[in-house]
């Protein structure tokens, strides 16, 4: 009846659709499946149900890594969430001077390897720290030092959340309430902290799946002191026990999945506070709150600063903390474990080129799912399996990779230790935040603009490269950075996939760290984080050069 | 008679259990100016985007200029479109935004310029190729959208609330230029638009839609004094509506009161029968302005209401329990002193104008 096939827009819209599908299931969707089912069944290969994961939850050190892994996610939670609230607040609702330098610098972790807070706690506290007197009888290596680790490591990824939840205050609000001769404490109890009741959720739970998936912080300084996560790298790396591994890693999903569905309630829920006509707030200078906020601030920008740079300058020192001459031999890394200088251009390489296809495939995908207006059914299926890799944690993507393409029967088993393995993995891993950006912006473009282009007999794929992807220009940049940055530093997927011939830099610090050479792993950590804050640097001229050309139209 | 420029024959369509349009039937004469005037949700929209082939209809048929239009893709469609938003391409300079279409049309990129610059003086926009949209006033975006969408030189244009996003003064104004430069054309028009002062003022044919039928189709006058069903007569201006009981010989009883109506043979109902009569603020008028001797009424002055040109009276009328009456009247009524709150009024009503509906809801 519908006449499809004698409309060539439509045929077209389907083949990329179909090609979507593919692609998405290949390096999202089987793999996950492929895990799954290597959890449910004996190492014979006959299928035994939840009996993997009865016969694990008996073994007394299962109970106790499990105890140890929720211990550390909620002390993390407790610790991070007040902090970056605080924080969040301070740049919302104070009128603290250089907030733009406090968020960018806030959000630098994210620049850094997890492996890096880590190393740099090691250098302080360590058996070899510069202030290991202030740990008095106790040790680093442990409980704290994880604790520490990953409170740097989640904090920016908790602020993101808490900074859009406190955006979303509507100032007519606060004025009615002032109008009504409502103090200060008043307003916030029953103003600003009902309006960011999700956000805040959002944040705890995203923190404890961060913390509890994670697995850099817990392997360089955690010592004896065993989690989830390590336990899966042991089981796997260590014992080449890939079921155990399997079952572990399908325990790790249920806290991401949990999470996964929450936040998907949460931003249901989050939508229907937003009201049409929103007057933006803005606070007024106030001196006393200010100056409690700008002290805090800097207190928790300072730190985080300290840290990174504690990695940076050891790497450069000859001796820690011994002899402070600053030599450059911790960046010889061809004559260590762990790759060599071939690891870094191997990071890089995959870096560029998960950018390149990574944001291609993103970028489409958001539009067909957002803009194609045929077979409804499919795109459903297609918008779900784009949001699925924001509910596996990288180790269990890594692991199910494994499974998938070390199967001689499959026909990409070539793509095994390649490259491609790599790119195809770190892709998949950062997914679906990128295609949330993406979406983002193809909703806030007007959908008559396709309608307008379609009714004047113009091709949809003329209008999205003339049109479409001109807008989203800046977003698309930003999504080509996202990805750049998180294959430079991620460690827990493709700590699985790497081979010889393709280490990688993030990697290398892992495999440095465990050789005992840490001043290397700092060297290597360090040399990351400066590739990511120079490429950031670089988009982000790109991107303010290319908004400043296209000013003219861009002015709204 | 004229040829049909789009014929829609039992049109439906359901978003899941909502039914947006069923059983549409209408025809748009070549050249017309049709309106599509509802409030929102009442299909107006899904109407207009199903002629355009931005939706598909579930049941139904469309014919343009004798062809089958119903599954065609928007591309293979004649027809030019402009949206409530314009849905300018804020990348591309005004020249750009209204080529856009010409594309291989026009061989020669001299004669796409050509024709750009022809459009461009049509709206009154000569010189402006080069600036991008956001360098445009609201007025002069629609202007452009307008160019645009005539570029190709369709034989249907359509219009989605191309004037809601105005503000009063420009869109009363640019109403008569879009109409004036229909009638040069002479191209076939249909405006989906929720304001009845609009619809009123510029249509040759206004289709008025509720719940996703048409409920009436008919040019400005017939549908204002005219109205075939209560919805239309109290969606388009203001009325005065009364309960009343038909007594017979055009008499209706309505509480006290006896009033005179000119009855259609055709539409006369039945003795006793339950009826709504309606009657238009401005149609009331002071007794010592007309020689009419039915429909005579007195009544007290509630409340006088200034609004600009006329001035809008309340009335508690004698004989009538509950309802009270709107009445429009000139300015000179007030001028002269005699009315204000409390004074007493006579007033009557020509039979002629007022109109009766069998009373669904008490029937």
């Amino acid at each position: 009846m519908r006449s499809i096939w004698h409309d060539s827009n439509k045929i077209i819209l389907m083949v990329v659709m179909g090609l979507l599908l593919l692609i998405l299931g290949i390096i999202i969707f089987l793999p996950l499946i492929e895990i799954l089912q290597k959890s449910f069944y004996a190492h014979a290969g006959s299928f035994v149900f939840l009996d993997n994961f009865i016969a694990y939850l008996r073994e007394p050190r299962a109970l106790s890594l499990i105890y140890n892994s929720l211990f550390i996610s909620c002390v993390v939670t407790i610790i991070i969430v007040p902090i970056a609230f605080i924080f969040a607040y301070a740049l919302m609702r104070s009128c603290l001077p250089f907030k733009p330098l406090f968020r960018y610098l806030a959000l630098i972790p994210l620049l850094a390897p997890s492996l890096l807070p880590a190393i740099s706690f090691v250098y302080l506290f360590g058996n070899q720290g510069m202030l290991k007197s202030w740990m008095g009888d106790g040790s680093i290596y442990g409980v704290w030092g994880i604790v520490l680790g990953e409170c740097f490591y989640v904090f920016p990824h908790v602020l993101m959340i808490l900074l859009s939840a406190l955006s979303l205050s509507d100032a007519r609000l606060y004025e009615a309430a002032q109008s009504m001769g409502a103090n200060g404490v008043k307003k916030f109890f029953t103003i600003t902290l009902p309006s960011v009741k999700y956000g805040l959720v959002s944040a705890v739970l995203v923190s404890f799946t961060l913390v509890i998936t994670d697995f850099g912080v817990p392997k360089v300084i955690g010592g004896d002191f065993a989690v989830l996560a390590t336990e899966i790298y042991k089981q796997v790396i260590g014992q080449q026990n890939f079921e155990l591994g399997a079952t572990v890693g399908v325990l790790l999903l249920i806290p991401s999945v949990i999470t996964f569905i929450a936040d998907g309630i949460v931003q249901k829920k989050q939508k229907s506070v937003l009201g049409a006509k929103f007057v933006l707030y803005k606070p007024k200078p106030s001196g006393l709150f200010d100056n409690i906020m700008l002290l805090f601030s800097s207190t928790v920008v300072g730190l985080l600063l300290m840290i990174l740079s504690v990695s940076i300058f050891a790497s450069f020192m000859k001796f820690w903390p011994y002899d402070l001459s600053l030599v450059l031999k911790h960046y010889d890394f061809n004559s260590m474990d762990g790759g060599g200088w071939d690891s870094y251009f191997n990071s890089i390489r995959l870096a560029f080129w998960s950018a390149f296809l990574g944001t291609i495939l993103v970028f489409v995908t958001a539009y067909v799912v957002e803009r194609g207006k045929v077979l409804s059914s499919l795109r459903s299926i297609i918008k779900f399996l784009a949001l699925l890799p924001m509910a596996v944690p990288g180790l269990v993507l890594g692991l199910g990779y494994i499974f998938f393409f070390n199967n001689p029967q499959n026909p990409l088993h070539g793509i095994y230790q390649s490259m491609a393995i790599l790119v195809a993995c770190t892709i998949a891993h950062f997914f679906t935040t990128s295609y949330i950006t993406a979406v983002t912006t193809i909703k806030q473009i007007d959908q008559e603009f396709d309608d307008v282009a379609e009714s004047m007999g113009i091709a949809f794929y003329k209008t999205f490269f003339k049109v479409t992807v001109p807008i989203a220009i800046p977003s698309i940049l930003e999504i080509g950075r996202y990805f750049f940055v998180n294959a430079m530093t991620t460690v827990s997927a493709v700590v699985f996939l790497y081979a010889p011939q393709t280490t990688l830099a993030s990697v290398a610090v892992l495999n440095m760290d465990d050789a005992g050479d840490i001043s290397s792993a700092a060297a290597m950590s360090s040399l990351i984080v400066a590739t990511s804050v120079g490429v950031t640097l670089l988009f982000n001229f790109v991107s303010h050069y290319l908004v400043f050309a296209t000013q003219k139209w861009r002015k709204s | 008679m004229l040829e049909n420029a789009i014929t829609i024959t039992n049109v439906t369509k359901r978003f899941d259990d909502f039914v947006a349009l069923q059983e549409i039937n209408l025809e748009v004469k070549k050249g017309e100016l049709v309106c599509f005037l509802g409030p929102s949700g009442c299909g107006k929209t899904t109407l207009l985007r199903i002629i355009a082939g931005l939706e598909e209809c579930d049941k139904g048929e469309i014919i343009q200029h004798g062809k089958v239009i119903t599954h065609l893709p928007p591309s293979k469609r004649d027809y030019g479109i402009v949206f409530q938003s314009y849905a300018l391409f804020p990348n591309l300079s005004v020249a750009k935004n209204i080529g856009y279409g010409l594309k291989k049309q026009d061989i020669e990129k001299k004669a796409a310029k050509k024709r750009v610059k022809e459009l461009l003086a049509l709206v009154g926009l000569s010189g402006s190729e080069e600036k991008y949209p956001s360098e445009l006033s609201g007025g002069q975006q629609q202007r452009v959208a307008f160019a645009r969408a005539i570029a190709t030189n369709p034989s249907l244009l359509l219009l989605d609330e191309p004037l809601s996003a105005l503000d009063a003064r420009v869109r009363e104004h640019l109403r008569q230029e879009i109409r004036e430069l229909q009638k040069n054309l002479g191209i076939t028009t249909i405006m989906v638009t929720h304001d009845q002062e609009e619809a009123l003022s510029i249509a040759d044919k206004i289709v008025v839609m509720n719940h996703g039928i048409i409920e009436q189709i008919g040019t400005p006058l017939e549908i204002y004094h005219h109205p075939n069903s209560l919805f239309v007569a109290d969606f388009i201006g203001k009325i005065n509506l009364l309960s009343a009981v038909y007594k017979g010989s055009g008499y209706f009883q309505v509480g006290q009161l006896r009033f005179k109506v000119d009855i259609l043979p055709t539409n006369e109902p039945s003795l006793e029968k339950k009826i709504k009569l309606l009657v238009r603020p401005e149609d009331i008028k002071l007794h010592y302005e007309t020689y009419e001797e039915v429909n005579i009424i007195e009544g007290d002055v509630l409340k006088v209401t200034f609004l600009g040109s006329f001035c809008r009276v309340l009335m508690s009328v004698r004989g009538l329990l509950k309802d009270s009456l709107l009445i429009d009247l000139p300015h000179k009524a007030l001028v002269k002193g005699t009315i204000q709150e409390g004074s007493l009024l006579k007033l009557c009503i020509a039979p002629s104008d007022v109109c009766y509906f069998m009373d669904e809801e008490n029937a």
